[in-house]
């Protein structure tokens, strides 16, 4: 018989602790095949945030750290800086690298550190239950904007991509979506990419995901993936905003 | 080896290369910023690392990714600085990493000023971040002490899985000394391999980490660490008697830069005919508590005396350590002020008087 679907071998046994409807699986899913078939897992230490995904450390079978909120840029340049024969990346949400960790995730880019950066952009704190993001769309409706975010006090959410891709240094910038099968592949694609310019030594890469988080915005996972596509989509364009193919033209 | 003519600030770094250490993240400030200048350009030569951080939060966690990967790693900084990396220290104390921090203490509190103090003792032996752990602290009285303990640090930080700190302060880091680099035998790294993340080849994965959320685990690990910080306690005090082997009627305490000082004015009573000994704590974590209660109990002993740069705070753990079985008498500049011998003899000869020694 032959096996179309598995585990990938970069992935544990351990059944994951996110919501039903929750992307991030997905996002670590799509994370453990492409280091299963870059064939890295022996050499591949991953930086786990604080926020939801701060078991990833659980589910994944590679080397892993946990870092302080918003701080795995700087943990994962001091780990790359030592051992650059490592393959580093950092799995960060929106509220620790888009906020807490702004400082942290421009200047490692800046740096051009050969890191890869997975950033899950869901609009919202997760584990805390349901705050204002950095990323919160405007007038969104969270537990500390009750009646929507107020651009004229809190400001636009920020667009972290866009603002990444403003710096000089060469680099590899995308923003892609899990909100549905297509996107989920065309998500792949970004994320393999990435990894790809760390293997090769090319350039910090940058890979942003737009993600749901059906519990916290109080919508069915149906009903979040098309909210998804309706409010953020046209706030947060997909695509890729840099590559150093072009920046080193 | 012949002696080099060397500046503090600039010995760290050499030391630390001297250790095994080739990795070195931090950020430039006053008084200590030569040692980044020094590492910028000494670390290429040596096929070392040096990042400058965009703050000391970064650079305190490139540490910790570094010293996470299994490699020996330092920083180093000074008072607000140090601030600033507390939360660093709390996590890698929570992760049981090895590394070196050094706090070059500046006075505060706030911006404060660049001059010299030793207003950081309750930070760095209480712990800056959050948490209930320490650092080993080592403070060392001149450039030839600093860059022994450098040599030291970093395999007493691999012995306990704990960083380590070395605490001067302008004096030490500004003030140019003769030093010998062999003075102290550098050791190797540990193995590393069983606990840092150095790719999982051949082996189980590892993982660094402080998350429990068991509370059952999370207080066993809470032991763990108190156990720690005894065994500490048992194998790695260190401090320095001067004049104590006459029955001296009392003793002064004091630690780095002021321990020196009061030391001339000793030497000056002493050739008046007061019976005065140092005791010098070196490490103020763990603090020679048993030592110092000792000398307490001895029926010669009239007093203590402790001379600081700072309102008063290894003066508690003086009071603490003696019981205040004997009057414990108090003498501070602040605000940067170095005491000077005069008005530090001044102080321990109404200290001789005021004990009825």
């Amino acid at each position: 018989m032959k096996t179309i679907f598995e585990r990938p071998d970069s992935m544990t046994e351990k059944v994951t602790h996110y919501c039903p409807g929750c992307t991030h699986g997905v996002a670590h899913r799509l994370v453990a095949e492409v280091v299963d078939e870059l064939g890295i897992k022996d050499r591949t230490v991953g930086f786990a945030p604080v926020g939801c995904s701060v078991l990833i450390y659980e589910y994944m079978d590679t080397d892993y750290q946990q870092a302080a909120h918003g701080r795995a840029p700087a943990c994962a340049t001091g780990t790359k800086r030592v051992r650059p024969d490592l393959m580093v990346y950092t799995y960060q949400g929106d509220g620790d690298l888009a906020s807490i960790g702004t400082a942290e995730i421009i200047h490692a880019a800046n740096r051009g550190e050969k890191i890869t950066v997975v950033f899950i952009n869901n609009a919202i704190y997760g584990m805390t239950g349901g705050q204002m993001a950095p990323t919160t769309m405007p007038g969104q409706r969270t537990t500390t904007s009750p009646m929507g975010r107020d651009t004229g006090s809190v400001g636009f959410p920020v667009r972290v991509s866009e603002m990444l891709s403003t710096l000089a240094t060469p680099m590899y910038v995308v923003r892609a979506s899990l909100h549905s099968p297509y996107n989920i592949i065309q998500a792949k694609k970004a994320v393999r990419k990435a990894f790809q310019y760390q293997l090769d030594g090319t350039c910090f890469s940058f890979v942003e995901l737009l993600s749901t988080c059906p519990t916290n915005w109080g919508i069915t996972p149906t009903g979040s993936n098309k909210w998804l596509e309706e409010n953020m989509l046209p706030y947060y364009p997909l695509g890729v905003f840099r590559t150093p193919e072009d920046d080193l033209k | 080896m012949a002696k080099l003519l060397m500046k503090g600030a600039e010995a760290i770094g050499e030391a630390a290369i001297r250790a095994g250490c080739l990795a070195y993240f931090a950020y430039p400030i006053t008084p200590q910023s030569e040692v980044a200048e020094y590492l910028a350009k000494r670390l290429p030569e040596v096929g070392g690392t040096f990042v400058q951080a965009e703050s000391e939060v970064a650079a305190s966690q490139m540490v910790y990714g570094a010293a996470g990967a299994g490699v020996r790693v330092f920083t180093s900084s000074s008072s607000p600085g140090v601030s600033l990396m507390a939360e660093a220290m709390s996590y890698m104390s929570g992760s049981e990493l090895p590394a070196v921090f050094v706090n070059i203490v500046r006075a505060g509190p706030g911006l404060g000023g660049i001059l010299p103090s030793q207003s950081d003792y309750n930070q760095a032996t209480r712990g800056a971040g959050h948490g209930d752990y320490h650092f080993m602290i080592l403070a060392p009285a001149t450039v030839q002490e600093l860059v022994d303990w450098m040599i030291k640090a970093f395999p007493l930080s691999e012995k306990y899985m704990n960083p380590v700190m070395i605490m001067g302060d302008g004096l030490i880091a500004q003030m140019m000394e003769p030093v010998d680099f062999d003075s102290v035998k550098a050791e190797d790294i540990i193995e590393v391999e069983s606990w840092a993340t150095t790719g999982a080849k051949g082996r189980k994965r590892n993982l660094i980490n402080s998350l429990f959320l068991d509370p059952l685990k999370l207080e066993e690990f809470n032991h763990k660490l108190a156990a720690k910080y005894q065994r500490m306690a048992e194998e790695d005090v260190y401090y320095e008697k001067y004049l104590m082997d006459d029955e001296p009627a009392l003793i002064a305490v004091a630690y780095g830069t002021t321990a020196r000082i009061v030391k001339t004015a000793i030497d000056v009573l002493r050739a008046e005919g007061m019976k005065i000994g140092l005791f010098r704590p070196i490490s103020l974590f763990p603090f020679p508590k048993v030592e110092l209660r000792e000398e307490s109990a001895k029926d010669h002993v009239r007093g203590f005396s402790v001379v600081e740069m700072s309102n008063g705070q290894m003066l508690d753990d003086v009071k603490w350590a003696t019981l205040e079985r004997k009057p414990v008498g108090f003498f501070s500049r602040n605000g940067g002020i170095v005491p000077n011998p005069e008005e530090t003899i001044d102080f321990l000869r109404k200290e001789y008087e005021r004990t009825g020694a």
